[in-house]
């Protein structure tokens, strides 16, 4: 049912993109899967491609990167992969299905999501430990659970979350909703909810940065183009785009 | 059934469609009975989070079907055996959580029983805290399975008509007692039927538990919230907890369909 939805919302979202791309006689279409979390970013990039690349229009399918990798693997016809994590990254290499070697193009780490008046005075990852402060957090099985596992080993505090989550917008609604009083989500989360949360900065976030990874893959009948999308991203057209995002460099 | 009877011929390409349909139900119910790792699953279902989270399912739908049956016998009975000005507007109302997709349900919740929702800062001074608690879990679950009572017991009660219930009442019984040694009586399988619907309805409930209760071993994360996350890491474990599911459901229509017959 999930897949099905992100395909329905790739489909959509490179229909949106492109109509100068799909009215031009010669379109090629370039197809391109992303982690969700990429979603404006590189919708944003797209665009930019778009306008340089005439005739060519980029369709994108958003989704965790597992579910992307699953699909890729049952031969889903897709140019470009980047994904969340390298561990991700490093399946579908497995897989032979990436072509070259991946390259990382964006880190990302954890900060404490509050709702606007920060109910609980949370200011610390210490403060998370707090019995009455109500935190949620994603489970250990989802990757941004994994990485608030790290940064809680590391930094030897001892978070009993009132909830755990399947995936950070799940956290992050918990949140802007004032249900709970802390959530542990990825700096670009906080950065992309605008007011409806704001961000705690702490140190022990550097136990766990998330590195993404991007490549064009075997696969591909627009090589070229695939390529070159790659280089738009890591390149500084790609960088500035993150970077506003809120995205850290590799 | 109709013995000696001649039975009524139903018209030969009916056979078709209705075979279609049924494997259409039964394949998948049998894809995940082959995918199912047997030499594991034992160790699959009998694992700590697998176990917490059956409990907690089982107890939460009990309790859903409990409140369903307490709330939605009187709903029934009103909107079954009166008649008011806006009575089918009320009861399209009623039943809306029938078609409204979960997850839609659960931000309702969320802005009705949460800690900022209409309610919120009225229970939060009661002491009442409903948020990412088991009784969240069973909001959510009595909110999407009351209407399979209500309309189930509500055709029950038109269907028995009130013949009965007059005749008693002429004999001197006081509405109660007509309630409770004639109505009842008589439209109980159409309750015991409505009562399993909103048990299952419990049992599979997802979209509104993940959106308004959290999810938290023991306390919130029921049976379809596990096989979710477990789909993450482990599909094996998450095919396991679906044939659980699967049984469970079985067992519950068995016993239904068998209390009828008897």
């Amino acid at each position: 049912m999930g897949g099905a939805a992100v395909v329905l919302l790739g489909t959509s979202a490179g229909c949106g993109s492109g109509p100068e791309g799909a009215a031009g006689t010669t379109g090629t279409t370039l197809t391109v899967y992303a982690a969700s979390s990429l979603t404006s970013t590189f919708t944003e990039l797209g665009k930019r491609f778009e306008a340089s690349h005439d005739g060519v229009t980029v369709s994108f399918s958003f989704g965790g990167s597992s579910d992307l990798v699953a699909q890729i693997d049952q031969g889903a016809p897709a140019d470009v992969f980047a994904s969340a994590d390298t561990a991700t990254m490093d399946r579908a290499v497995a897989a032979d299905a990436v072509e070259g070697d991946p390259v990382a193009f964006a880190s990302n780490t954890l900060e404490i999501a509050v709702p606007p008046d920060n109910p609980a005075r949370v200011t610390s990852l210490q403060d998370l430990a707090e019995p009455a402060t109500k935190v949620v957090v994603c489970a250990p099985e989802v990757p941004c659970g994994a990485a608030t596992q790290k940064v809680e080993e590391a930094s030897k505090v001892d978070i009993e979350p009132v909830s755990e989550e399947q995936a950070v917008t799940d956290v992050l609604t918990k949140v802007e909703s004032g249900e709970a009083d802390a959530g542990l989500v990825y700096v670009t989360d906080v950065q992309a909810a605008g007011d409806q949360v704001e961000g705690v900065t702490f140190p022990e976030s550097s136990a766990a940065v998330n590195t993404y990874p991007i490549a064009a893959l075997t696969d591909s009948r627009n090589a070229d183009l695939a390529k070159q999308f790659v280089d738009l991203v890591t390149g500084s057209d790609g960088r500035s785009v993150l970077a506003d995002a809120g995205f850290a460099k590799p | 059934m109709g013995s000696g009877q001649r039975p009524v011929g139903l018209p030969g390409w009916v056979f078709v469609p209705a075979a279609v349909g049924a494997v259409f139900v039964l394949l998948p119910l049998a894809a995940i009975v082959a995918r199912v790792d047997w030499e594991d699953f034992v160790g699959l279902v009998t694992s700590d989070s697998s176990q917490a989270a059956l409990a907690l399912s089982l107890r939460t739908s009990a309790t859903s079907t409990l409140l369903c049956i307490v709330f939605g016998v009187p709903m029934a009975m009103v909107l079954a055996r009166t008649s008011f000005p806006g009575q089918q507007v009320l009861r399209s109302l009623v039943l809306l959580p029938l078609v409204l997709p979960p997850v839609v349900g659960g931000i309702a919740l969320l802005y009705t029983f949460g800690r900022r929702g209409v309610l919120g800062s009225t229970l939060e001074v009661l002491g009442l805290q409903v948020a990412f608690s088991t009784a969240a879990v069973v909001l959510a679950q009595t909110f999407v399975a009351l209407p399979f009572l209500v309309v189930s017991l509500e055709g029950a009660l038109r269907t028995s008509g009130q013949r009965y219930e007059a005749v008693a009442a002429t004999l001197g019984a006081r509405p109660t007692t007509v309630f409770r040694r004639v109505t009842l009586p008589l439209v109980l399988p159409g309750l015991a039927a409505g009562a399993v619907l909103s048990f299952a309805r419990s049992l599979g409930e997802f979209g509104a538990t993940i959106t308004f209760a959290g999810s938290l071993q023991g306390v919130t994360r029921t049976l379809p919230l596990e096989i979710y996350l477990q789909r993450e890491v482990d599909a094996d474990a998450a095919v396991a907890l679906s044939l659980v599911l699967v049984v469970v459901a079985v067992v519950v229509i068995g016993l239904a369909r068998g209390g009828r017959a008897a």
